[in-house]
């Protein structure tokens, strides 16, 4: 009969060979199963001679512990390596690129328009809209434009008939939201304006951002205060603005306001004419005219009005430089807005 | 307008620079747009006289000239020139004279013969942009003389944008003063003093439409040698005031004009029959226009007439035929005062913009008529000689512009201003700006603005005055202090910037197109609509009002896949024009074109182009933002510019808010464009109104789910079948899922199978076999009897 030492060593070694559960549950079967040969010794314990039994009985359950864990452990280990493969077998190339969710975009106009709406819905100016085609009286007439007034041929209109046209401004939606609502107002009015003009700086079709507070106790100090920030948050930039004396009806005293060249930061560049400064934005004090057609007291209320030209901004905020673009929708134009 | 900066500095010098000056008037509301030299930049270059002028031996079109430029021997020059003439004074570069962009003028040979120097034209000084020969100065031109100091070039054209209010600034007079009011010097202007008739001879003037001609003056001069040359200073005043030298005395009225902003004309007497008339265009007179084009008048334009017919549309152009000739022996000056709504908008009615309408819509000094008269009738005698006759002048008082007395509120100046002017600042500014003030009480003025200041009107254009003397830079800045306002938070409408956010995830791009169209396209779009068409549109392409967002929309698409994209997905939002019975209408829209591959092209893509339902899919996502659980369904519909098999209206909440399909094939082809493209146009109302959610019981009783397939025709609405499941099952219906449609030919061609999952659940307990049994046996036996269905084994 083979010693235990020999049965462990021998069983060890296969436990070391088994490749995989079935073998290692043979080894298992062969040495420590019922006809095993480490069963077997413990079966012929009674053949020892009687002080040598317990002892032995002993050495033979240590080596059947041992050998229990040796299989524990190889069928363990042989699981890990098992999943070592699995998990080698399923490595992927991670630098492919990631499974496709392309993404749209706002156009830029939209964006500008938008931005410009945040900073000042964050003061309470609600946004309001207004119909595209016009009656004179709204585009014109209750904004102190009389009929052949010179300030006409500053505005190239497009007519449909005498009294229809496409608004050549969004100051009209002042007219109707000064209709139908008292002061305090407080409104932004974005949108698309028509002017029958087209070359290389001007599209029969861009967009204007006009601004309207009327309240007591607003000045011109006031006007002034509002767009400065404004134009400087909307650059994010601590620029020069300067109020110029103007002229529009609707306004009085009208400005327009210029600011610091973008470009050159106002040391002069062709995009300024090398003045050093571009100009943004018209505004004013409401006109008493136009107080008086909407029948808003100019004597109780005062109030300001701005308008500003948005594919303008937009062209020096990101450096567009040719203003058709806006109106081409080229792919590969938009997709920079993204 | 243009002007020269010396000649306004012969009026008013104050102590600055050309820089200061530009600046000052810019930001007193006169923008300066540019400032150019009147003349390049050169040396060397005096005033000569051809002294001799042979043909070149050996070129035909040269000449071979001696000139003198008092040196001690005539230089001899070889010129190219085609008017150079013995006794001709003309400039002359000598050698080692730099002319603009730096070409120096050195000893030459020109076909074998020496030339030292150049004799030179206006081009050749960048005086103009073009001459067609030698710059001819007058006989008495000093031989050797600069020519920069002979034609004082030391000078700017300064070009100031003048906005519409500021017709009193269209003149050196109105410019002086508003100069002289910024530096607070005073303006020196030229002495006019009434001349003494010479003879009696006056031609009857008659006002007979005084509400629109009011002031009138005119004057017979006799005897007016009109072959005299304009003098040379008059010329170069014209010139730098953009205006062009025709004849003395044409040339006279128009200096008269730059110089104190009246317009005139200069009749030749011998043309005109008995008398000057004003008076309103009867409908369907023409007139000959001086540039030639005949025009047919309407009634409402005002005319300057003799007894037999019209002479000139008054304020704007004189007629052929009535003006100055070579012939012209006996002249009839005239300057009137036309009310500017008289003249305003006439003569862009009828194509025509002159100095002259220009200054008369903006409105002219109503008392300076008189006063311009003399001055050109100095003028005109100085330099053609003649006999005057005495001035006419009609004047109808009350319909002249009456200086409107305006009050003045140091407090209101201080309300609109936000600032606190001090009485006596506001007296200083208003005075300097030749305007009367007289104290009501302290504090409260009545101030009476010029005659020249149309602009004038009411207290808040005074307060404007004062700020913009003072400076709109020098008043104070600071931030509104406004009382807080509440904003509407509902849920009834979802904003727009919400579907624009959710349509770029879903991998749209925004598109802007023009709101006008091109009739053709908007015609294949919309047969059915006839659209508003403008009447003075900018091209035939861009001549009508889109009733679709589609035209501008596949424009966008073609642009693309000219240019080699061809995975698109726009959509755009704007308004849609429709014209109706009961008239115009804007709808603000939602709408898209989808066209390419699904997907972007990826080693992991489905491949494949987008379809009717990937599209479909996009829309449902977007009607479900604004929640609320409002329904929407899609039913097969028609629409002219789409694929008739695959078209549907999108119903939301019962209303028909747009259409989604596949453009037709046919107005693809007519489009040019690759297809399929899929589109879709939604009211923009109907996509963002929606409501708050509702809270319901959430069950916690176990879901049941039974799968049913059935077999229905090809012709059966899956959407309707959906529908009807729904309606039958009733409140135990959690949720069905249609999750396989199959066609194929073991069903026979016109068959399809449906397959869904139904789940069910019961708010307050768990369902037992029999009632799931027969809810479903209810669901399969409506499905028999409404659709035909049969079960799928």
């Amino acid at each position: 009969m083979d010693s235990l030492d020999s049965i462990v060593q021998e069983a060890s070694a296969a436990i070391a060979a088994a490749t995989d559960n079935q073998s290692l549950d043979s080894v298992r079967v062969a040495y420590l199963g019922k006809k095993g040969k480490v069963t077997g010794l413990l079966k012929a314990l009674g053949k020892l001679p009687k002080d040598q039994r317990p002892q032995a009985g002993v050495e033979i359950n240590k080596a059947k512990v041992r050998l229990l864990d040796a299989i524990n452990v190889r069928r363990e280990n042989m699981a890990d390596e098992l999943l070592l493969a699995q998990l080698a077998q399923e490595k992927i190339d991670v630098t492919l690129p990631g499974r496709q969710a392309s993404r749209g975009g706002i156009h830029p106009v939209t964006r500008t328009m938008k931005r410009i709406e945040s900073f000042f819905g964050g003061m309470g100016f609600q946004s309001a809209t207004g119909p595209e085609v016009e009656t004179d009286y709204y585009n014109f007439e209750a904004l102190n434009i009389p009929a052949h007034h010179p300030a006409r041929a500053m505005h190239d209109t497009f007519y449909f008939k005498a009294d229809q046209l496409l608004r050549t401004h969004t100051s009209s939606v002042q007219i109707h939201t000064m209709e139908s609502q008292e002061p305090p107002i407080r409104i932004i009015c974005p949108g698309r304006v028509y002017r029958c003009d087209s070359d290389l700086t001007h599209t029969p079709m861009f967009h204007q951002v006009e601004g309207l507070l009327v309240d007591q106790g607003v000045s011109f100090a006031d006007l002034k205060g509002i767009l400065q920030v404004f134009l400087q948050e909307f650059f994010e930039k601590d620029l020069n603005v300067r109020f110029r004396p103007s002229y529009f009806p609707f306004t009085e005293p009208s400005a327009e306001v210029d600011i610091e060249c973008v470009m050159c930061d106002g040391k002069g560049c062709r995009v300024c004419s090398h003045t050093g400064w571009l100009e943004v934005l018209g505004c004013g004090l409401v006109h008493p005219k136009v107080f008086a057609y909407s029948n808003i007291d100019s004597e109780k209320y005062t109030g300001f009005a701005f308008g500003m030209g948005v594919e303008r901004l937009a062209m020096l905020r990101y450096g567009v430089n040719d203003l058709r673009l806006f109106f081409e929708n080229d792919l590969n134009f938009l997709r920079q807005f993204q | 307008m243009l002007f020269s900066e010396k000649w306004l500095r012969e009026w008013v010098n104050p102590d600055c620079s050309s820089e200061d000056l530009v600046a000052r008037l810019t930001m007193a509301g006169l923008e300066v747009d540019g400032v150019n030299p009147v003349a390049g930049e050169f040396s060397a270059v005096v005033v000569g006289q051809v002294v001799s002028c042979e043909p070149h031996p050996d070129a035909d079109k040269l000449s071979l000239c001696r000139v003198d430029v008092n040196s001690a021997e005539p230089l001899t020059i070889v010129c190219g020139a085609s008017n150079v003439r013995v006794g001709l004074k003309i400039p002359v570069a000598t050698v080692g004279a730099v002319l603009p962009g730096g070409h120096k003028i050195k000893k030459a040979k020109l076909r074998g013969q020496e030339s030292f120097g150049m004799l030179c034209s206006e081009e050749e000084l960048g005086m103009a942009d073009s001459a067609d020969g030698l710059l001819e100065l007058p006989e008495d031109a000093p031989i050797g003389l600069s020519i920069r100091e002979y034609l004082t070039l030391d000078d700017q054209i300064i070009d100031v944008d003048l906005t519409p209010n500021r017709g009193d600034c269209l003149s050196m007079a109105g410019l002086a003063r508003e100069a002289g009011v910024l530096y607070g010097v005073d303006v020196v202007s030229p002495s006019i003093e009434p001349l003494s008739p010479t003879h009696d001879e006056v031609f009857p003037v008659r006002l007979s439409a005084p509400e629109h001609c009011a002031h009138y003056a005119g004057r017979v001069i006799k005897g007016v040698d009109v072959q005299a040359s304009t003098p040379l200073w008059m010329i170069e005043k014209l010139r730098r005031g953009g205006i062009r030298s025709i004849d003395p005395v044409v040339d006279v009225t128009n200096y008269v004009m730059l110089e104190l902003g009246q317009p005139m004309h200069a009749f030749d007497l011998a043309n005109l029959s008995e008398r000057v008339e004003v008076r309103l265009a009867s409908e369907g007179e023409t007139l000959v226009l001086l540039d030639g084009q005949e025009i047919t008048l309407k009634d409402d334009s005002l005319v300057i007439a003799d007894a037999e017919k019209v002479l000139a549309l008054a304020g704007v152009m004189g007629g052929q035929g009535s003006g100055v000739s070579a012939a012209t022996k006996d002249v009839f000056l005239e300057s009137a005062y036309f009310n500017p709504i008289s003249i305003a908008g006439r003569a862009r009615s009828y194509g025509l913009h002159t100095d002259s309408s220009h200054r008369f819509e903006r409105g002219v000094d109503y008392e300076l008529q008189v006063k311009a008269v003399e001055r050109a009738s100095e003028l005109l005698i100085q330099i053609c000689g003649g006999e005057l006759g005495p001035v006419v002048e009609v004047t109808e008082e009350e319909h002249l512009p009456q200086a409107k007395q305006i009050r003045l509120r140091q407090a209101r100046v201080e309300k609109l201003l936000g600032f606190a002017m001090s009485a006596q600042q506001i007296k200083e500014v208003i005075l300097r700006l030749g305007m009367q003030i007289e104290e009501i009480t302290a504090g409260e003025w009545h101030v009476l603005a010029p005659s020249y200041r149309f602009d004038v009107e009411i207290e808040e254009d005074l307060v404007e005055e004062l700020g913009r003397i003072y400076g709109y830079s020098n008043l104070p800045t600071r931030m509104p202090d406004m009382s807080m306002q509440t904003q509407k938070i509902s849920e009834d409408q979802l904003a727009a910037s919400r579907v624009a956010d959710c349509l770029v995830d879903l991998d749209y791009q925004e598109a802007i197109t023009y709101s006008f169209v091109d009739p053709k396209i908007q015609s294949l779009l919309d047969p059915e609509l006839k659209p508003l068409t403008l009447a003075n549109p900018i091209s035939a392409e861009l001549s009508v009002m889109r009733t679709t967002l589609w035209a501008g929309l596949l424009k966008a698409v073609q642009h693309n896949q000219n240019r080699q994209q061809n995975r698109i997905r726009f959509f755009e939002m704007g308004h849609r024009f429709i014209v109706s019975e009961s008239g115009l209408t804007e709808q603000n829209v939602l709408a898209g074109a989808v066209a390419g591959p699904l997907r972007e092209e990826a080693w992991t893509s489905e491949k494949g182009a987008v379809d009717f339902y990937d599209v479909k899919g996009d829309i449902e996502i977007i009607l479900g933002l604004a929640g609320g659980g409002v329904s929407c369904q899609f039913e097969a519909a028609s629409h002219p510019s789409l694929h008739p098999g695959q078209c549907c209206s999108v119903v939301k909440d019962g209303q028909k808010i747009g259409y989604l399909g596949a453009l037709h094939p046919k107005v693809q082809q007519g489009l040019s464009l690759d297809g399929p493209i899929y589109l879709f146009e939604l009211q923009l109302s109907g996509v963002l109104s929606g409501g708050k959610a509702s809270f319901s019981e959430v069950s916690k009783f176990p879901e049941v789910r039974r799968d049913l397939a059935v077999i229905v025709g090809q012709e059966v609405a899956a959407g309707l079948l959906l529908e009807g499941v729904e309606r039958v099952a009733g409140e135990l219906l959690k949720n069905v899922t249609l999750f396989d449609v199959y066609e194929g030919a073991s069903l026979g061609n016109d068959k399809k199978s449906l397959a869904m999952g139904l789940t069910l659940q019961h708010a307050s307990r768990t369902l037992n076999d029999s009632e799931v049994n027969s809810l479903i046996d209810s669901v399969v036996s409506f499905l028999k009897q409404e659709f035909n269905a049969t079960l799928r084994d």
